[in-house]
């Protein structure tokens, strides 16, 4: 058994590099992948908002009129720290860490912002979060939301603090850096498809 | 080999003179594809077990009309657990098993994309499980797998929000095995294997982990709207708080149907790989079955709403969804028809796998028709909720994954752990499954034309006769798990020798010793044929002539 075995692995493989390779990168792609399950999350929930308006009593009329001045400043702030954060993955790519930290430090404060602005209008709502339906999908979606900021923001400060190491982060190397960048991008997609859903919609 | 060997020197004290011992990476965080496939395969088989007693106690109380064996609530909680652990717990992982074991074997790559997230997709499992069966000390969730509000947030709280998180637990364990999948399917093959030089089981992991990318955070996002409806008192599903429970449905099943293909295309890649072994035979239609599993993944993400028929969906929504339930059976009879269009003819070998093997076209075949029939928006809203629905789908996943899933384990058995099985209790095994299973399930298409409502504890005495004959079905399923016990361990510890290559198959897992060595392939393999070459001449090598041009 094991003769014909062995005659018969030599048709099937040839050896041809020794093998001495390291394990393939990947970890952009697999993000990417992540991020598709992550954006289903959130179209599931968009989904079931407009489900709920199309055919749910309690949304059926009048919806709670949203003060727009606020929210609009914070989309603003987020939007353009998404063109912040590129000017850090600009800096690494030129070697320039300082450049990388304090671009990275200002997408920080802005995200930082962006949350404290999140705060401030939660506390200042007329309605809580089991006001009504709409109530509970504003707070829950928005809430959502404001988590993956949270998250970004970890990563972003995360990045900061490894970037004090020399060398962690070089042109070649700066996976940390591209990856937060990403995610930070998607958040802010989201969030903007979430202003137009719920407070201009 | 060299970061495993690092490992181990690092953890043994002084010097290393005693090496760890073999078995106990296998509960360790080992980040070997090989391992956590064992890991997986082992797991998933225990909470089988756990599975089929809670199965053995629902059909011991329908042994009678009343409500005699357990108290009704517990009833409930067993057969919503049974369904829950059956599939997120049993089903799902045990193919990301085979999933992880085989496809870097397969496609001649030394692990998957990423051992780590790999390892970590793992460990979510067992914690999840025991977070399930803790459940019990509290009062376990009672409102069936499907959860459906308002019925879910009327019963305990705490069961059911454990039967929530472990559910999330288990789905994101689902995702992060998703992500590697695909990312190992899709770059890590050697470069001379081209997307159809792969064998048909890589397709079918491919399309698995596409649906479970794309379907399981829907879930998630439903259970999130849940939990708050449970715990904090909001109205999302509630209708007197101006909710809408139906939108749960559809989040729900958004998950669910594409939930029966995740379990089910693994099999189908997997009994696409086992048949032409042991029929000696190249598969027939390659490309019609594989990418008629990439048609089964995207279809399936569009029929959802036909487990909703009774739920007030408007007709013309009924009609699309009718419609496409039943389109899917096309690309789902082209396999079955490849399948034994690939035995028709060949020289069939009726050890244990192959047995399985048949079993398992033969089983999924009764219910994929019972799938059309209900499909059928006027013929499903007849037997809605009774035991017609059960019998379908235990002929899908019993019939379909469990034996395909047995096939598996006695087609790679050899080459996971080194060790022949016993062909001898193999076939007792199968024999006994076989008549058990379609004992235990066959009636119950009658009892579901018949009229009796699934998920009752009490029904009436005129469904006693075909109740008694599906729960003596049960004993008899329950016995044929001992011949495979006792055939699996006192093989893997006394079993003959494995050679490399067992079935003389063709692909490359079979390349390797048995069982292979710690990074696979010492060096990068060429595959010298297709995978499917069975029986055919060498290929031949010499530039093709132009076709004569009649003018």
């Amino acid at each position: 058994m094991t003769t014909t075995t062995s005659t018969h692995l030599t048709t099937t493989t040839i050896a041809t590099t020794e093998h001495q390779h390291p394990h393939p990168d990947h970890r952009i792609l697999g993000l990417y992948m992540f991020l598709i399950a992550e954006g289903m999350i959130f179209v599931g929930l968009f989904v079931a908002y407009f489900t709920f308006r199309a055919v749910a009593p309690g949304m059926q009329g009048d919806l709670p009129k949203l003060e727009l001045m606020l929210p609009g400043i914070n989309t603003i702030i987020l939007v353009s720290s998404s063109f912040v954060m590129n000017r850090g993955q600009s800096a690494i790519k030129k070697n320039d860490t300082k450049g990388l930290q304090f671009w990275f430090g200002l997408t920080a404060l802005m995200g930082a912002t962006f949350l404290v602005g999140q705060m401030y209008e939660y506390f200042h709502l007329e309605f809580g979060l089991k006001s009504s339906l709409f109530a509970s999908t504003f707070y829950v979606l928005t809430g959502f939301h404001g988590l993956h900021v949270c998250f970004g923001l970890i990563l972003t400060l995360g990045v900061l603090w490894r970037s004090r190491t020399p060398e962690h982060y070089s042109e070649h190397s700066h996976f940390g850096v591209e990856a937060a960048e990403i995610y930070w991008h998607f958040v802010d997609v989201i969030w903007i498809l979430l202003f137009v859903i719920l407070y201009l919609l | 080999m060299t970061t495993l060997t690092q490992i181990s020197n690092d953890t043994t004290p002084s010097g290393g003179d005693r090496p760890k011992p073999e078995w106990r990476k296998y509960f360790g965080f080992s980040h070997d594809h090989k391992v956590i496939g064992i890991q997986y395969l082992v797991t998933s088989f225990f909470f089988y077990l756990i599975g089929g007693a809670l199965a053995a106690a629902v059909r011991t109380e329908l042994a009678t009309p009343a409500s005699d064996f357990v108290s009704p609530e517990l009833y409930n909680s067993l057969f919503t657990l049974h369904g829950t652990v059956m599939i997120f717990l049993w089903i799902v992982p045990s193919t990301a098993g085979f999933i992880n074991y085989l496809v870097p074997l397969m496609i001649g790559a030394r692990d998957m994309a990423f051992p780590r997230l790999n390892a970590i997709a793992f460990w979510m499992l067992p914690p999840s499980g025991l977070l399930l069966m803790s459940s019990f000390f509290v009062g376990p969730a009672s409102a069936g797998w499907t959860s459906y509000p308002p019925l879910s947030t009327m019963g305990p709280v705490a069961g059911e929000l454990i039967w929530i998180l472990s559910v999330l637990l288990l789905g994101t364990s689902s995702i992060l095995g998703a992500i590697n999948f695909i990312v190992t399917i899709w770059k890590m093959r050697v470069p001379q294997m081209g997307w159809n030089d792969m064998p048909l089981f890589c397709w079918a992991s491919l399309a698995t982990g596409i649906l479970a990318l794309v379907s399981t955070p829907v879930l998630a996002g439903a259970l999130i709207l849940l939990s708050f409806d449970l715990v904090v008192g909001t109205s999302f599903f509630n209708p007197t708080g101006g909710g809408d429970p139906i939108v749960y449905q559809h989040m729900f099943w958004f998950y669910s149907h594409p939930a029966v293909y995740i379990m089910i295309l693994p099999v189908f890649g997997m009994i696409s790989d086992i048949i032409p072994v042991h029929s000696r035979k190249a598969i027939f239609g390659y490309r019609a079955i594989a990418y008629s599993s990439i048609a089964i993944c995207f279809l399936g993400l569009i029929v959802w709403a036909h487990h909703m028929f009774t739920s007030g969906t408007p007709p013309w929504l009924r009609m699309f969804f009718m419609f496409a339930t039943m389109v899917i059976a096309v690309p789902t009879g082209i396999k079955v028809f490849s399948w034994v269009a690939t035995m028709w003819g060949g020289k069939i070998q009726l050890n244990s796998a192959m047995l399985f093997a048949m079993g398992f076209v033969s089983m999924f075949v009764i219910g994929g028709i019972s799938g059309v029939m209900l499909a059928a928006v006027p013929f499903d809203i007849h037997v809605h909720d009774t035991y017609f629905v059960v019998a379908h789908f235990h002929y899908v996943l019993f019939g379909g994954s469990v034996f395909g899933l047995y096939s598996g384990m006695y087609h790679w058995f050899p080459k996971i752990t080194g060790r022949m099985l016993n062909e001898k209790l193999g076939k007792i095994h199968f024999a006994l499954n076989f008549i058990g299973f379609n004992l235990t399930f066959l009636p119950m298409h009658k009892l579901g034309l018949d009229g009796m409502n699934r998920r009752i504890a009490e029904y009436d005495p005129k469904y006693a006769t075909i109740n008694i004959i599906c729960s003596i079905g049960t004993l008899l399923l329950a016995v044929s798990t001992v011949p495979f016990l006792i055939n699996a361990v006192r093989s893997w510890f006394w079993g003959d020798r494995a050679p490399a290559n067992p079935w003389n198959g063709l692909t490359l897992e079979w390349s390797v010793s048995s069982p292979p060595p710690v990074e696979n392939f010492a060096v990068d393999p060429i595959p010298a044929c297709h995978p499917y070459a069975y029986g055919k001449p060498p290929v031949s090598i010499s530039a093709p002539q132009p076709e004569p041009v009649s003018t």
